[in-house]
């Protein structure tokens, strides 16, 4: 099965049927799992019990910035290899990544409170996460200004490319600019900062969210195809000529 | 070459006369600006504080003002389909357009600025800092903006939509540029007013680069 093949939207379609309940299953089994494990790790010696926000805060911070990644790579296929799918994918995705972005936003804000003494402080991490939610709020409108689909996806292909400069800024703001959020702490040169116990639970989370988002992407890109079916199905209906008496 | 140098002749008059409304942005410019003291107190050192980055914003929001005028005029009157036919590459043409938009509706912003930082009780190096930094940071603002109004004249609406989509980008230009100025200020030794200085030229410089791709990218993908 490869790339090729799967611009069939029939093809797809059936696909995405079979596996989306497997998915789905998946994704609440590892929900469940990490979800026990977090609450299972112990509390830290500073933070007490407000550290378990990092289980749920981090995971959806990955996942604001990966979604804007797997658009990128939709809208290069729009614009360069012309896939039937890629916009769909590009359309079905931004939603999600908004919801993710501003999940992160909220749990840090109140992670922050506790921790910082504030809920927001204009801290380079902090800001352009909240710019990646502006560009998130108007690429969706920018989807939603043109009735035209195939039209829209290429306006919104070369802002999604555009706007991806944003993510290496996100990445490596907290090394560039020295400020409140801490530095990359998990993934890092020699070895990761966070001790198992938490750790592990943080793992198991981080690939829930990414199966969350991979079967709530399948099921928009699903929705999208067959609002799409429908929307020129009520327009053959009614380009018809109607018949006088 | 010589197509680009009379379209950009050709962009600069019809900019500067009647109905161009490149000067319109300066009138916007001046009037944001005197608001400011009725919104914030005429207190005389706190504006001086406040002043680059009063100035600042007026000149982002003014030059988002006109920017709807850079390829919507074209269209409305067919000769954007012209340019996009001609064989001069579209990428030049998007550049030599953003120059000339720069040159009637950017300058004049830099060249009010001395003396709206008068009115701000800005002193002289205060001013001249803002000014420097105006004149390094517009075209940044111009060449992302671009981007956004290419969109926003394939999608026929995008008024309001252009604002949207360009405000985000232009965020960095608007740091880096109050930080270059706001260190001109703040006595010497304290803050460098040269590592900002020079990420607002990399910025510019950048979007130079990236704006006519961009702008030209989705001028070609979209009128059909």
């Amino acid at each position: 099965m490869t790339l090729t093949e799967l611009a069939n939207p029939t093809r797809f379609l059936s696909l995405a049927t079979r596996i989306l309940p497997w998915l789905a299953m998946l994704t609440g089994l590892l929900l469940v799992i990490g979800l026990y494990q977090a609450a299972l790790a112990p509390d830290d010696y500073q933070q007490g019990a407000t550290v378990k926000i990092m289980f749920i805060h981090v995971p959806n911070a990955w996942l604001a910035m990966f979604v804007w990644g797997v658009m990128s790579v939709a809208s290069l296929g729009t614009l360069v290899w012309r896939h039937p799918l890629a916009d769909v994918a590009a359309k079905a995705a931004a939603p999600i990544g908004a919801a993710f972005t501003f999940l992160a936003l909220v749990t840090g804000s109140l992670w922050g409170r506790p921790m910082w003494g504030t809920y927001w402080e204009w801290d380079a991490r902090l800001t352009s996460v909240l710019i990646l939610f502006l560009m998130y709020l108007g690429l969706i409108a920018l989807w939603r200004a043109v009735e035209d689909p195939s039209r829209a996806a290429r306006a919104a292909a070369v802002l999604t490319l555009v706007g991806a400069i944003n993510i290496p800024i996100i990445k490596f703001s907290v090394d560039w600019w020295n400020t409140l959020h801490q530095p990359a702490s998990v993934i890092r040169m020699g070895g990761s900062a966070l001790d198992k116990s938490f750790l592990y639970p943080l793992l198991i989370m981080a690939v829930a969210f990414s199966l969350l988002f991979v079967t709530l992407h399948l099921a928009a890109m699903r929705n999208e195809i067959l609002r799409r079916r429908l929307r020129s199905l009520q327009m053959l209906q009614a380009s018809k000529p109607v018949a006088l008496p | 070459m010589t197509a680009l140098l009379s379209l950009i002749r050709r962009d600069i008059r019809i900019a500067l006369r009647v109905g161009g409304g490149a000067l319109i942005g300066v009138l916007f410019f001046l009037t944001v600006v005197v608001l400011m003291p009725f919104a914030i107190g005429p207190d005389l050192n706190l504006l001086a504080r406040l002043g680059p980055a009063i100035l600042w914003l007026g000149a982002l929001l003014a030059s988002l003002l006109t920017l709807d005028r850079l390829f919507m005029a074209d269209h409305d009157d067919g000769s954007l389909d012209l340019i996009l036919m001609s064989r001069t590459p579209l990428e030049f043409t998007c550049a030599a357009k953003a120059l000339a938009h720069w040159l009637a509706a950017g300058v004049p912003l830099v060249v009010a600025t001395p003396v709206l930082g008068l009115l701000l009780n800005l002193d002289a190096s205060a001013t001249s800092a803002v000014a420097l930094t105006l004149l390094v940071g517009t075209p940044a603002l111009t060449f992302t903006g671009m981007i956004g109004a290419a969109l926003a004249v394939t999608l026929q609406r995008g008024g309001l939509l252009l604002a949207v989509l360009v405000l985000p980008l232009s965020i960095p230009v608007l740091i880096f540029g109050v930080a270059a100025s706001n260190a001109a200020i703040v006595e010497q030794g304290t803050m460098s007013f040269s590592t900002p200085f020079s990420i607002l030229c990399a910025i510019s410089l950048a979007s130079l680069v990236i704006g006519p791709f961009a702008a030209a990218a989705s001028l070609r993908h979209g009128m059909d």
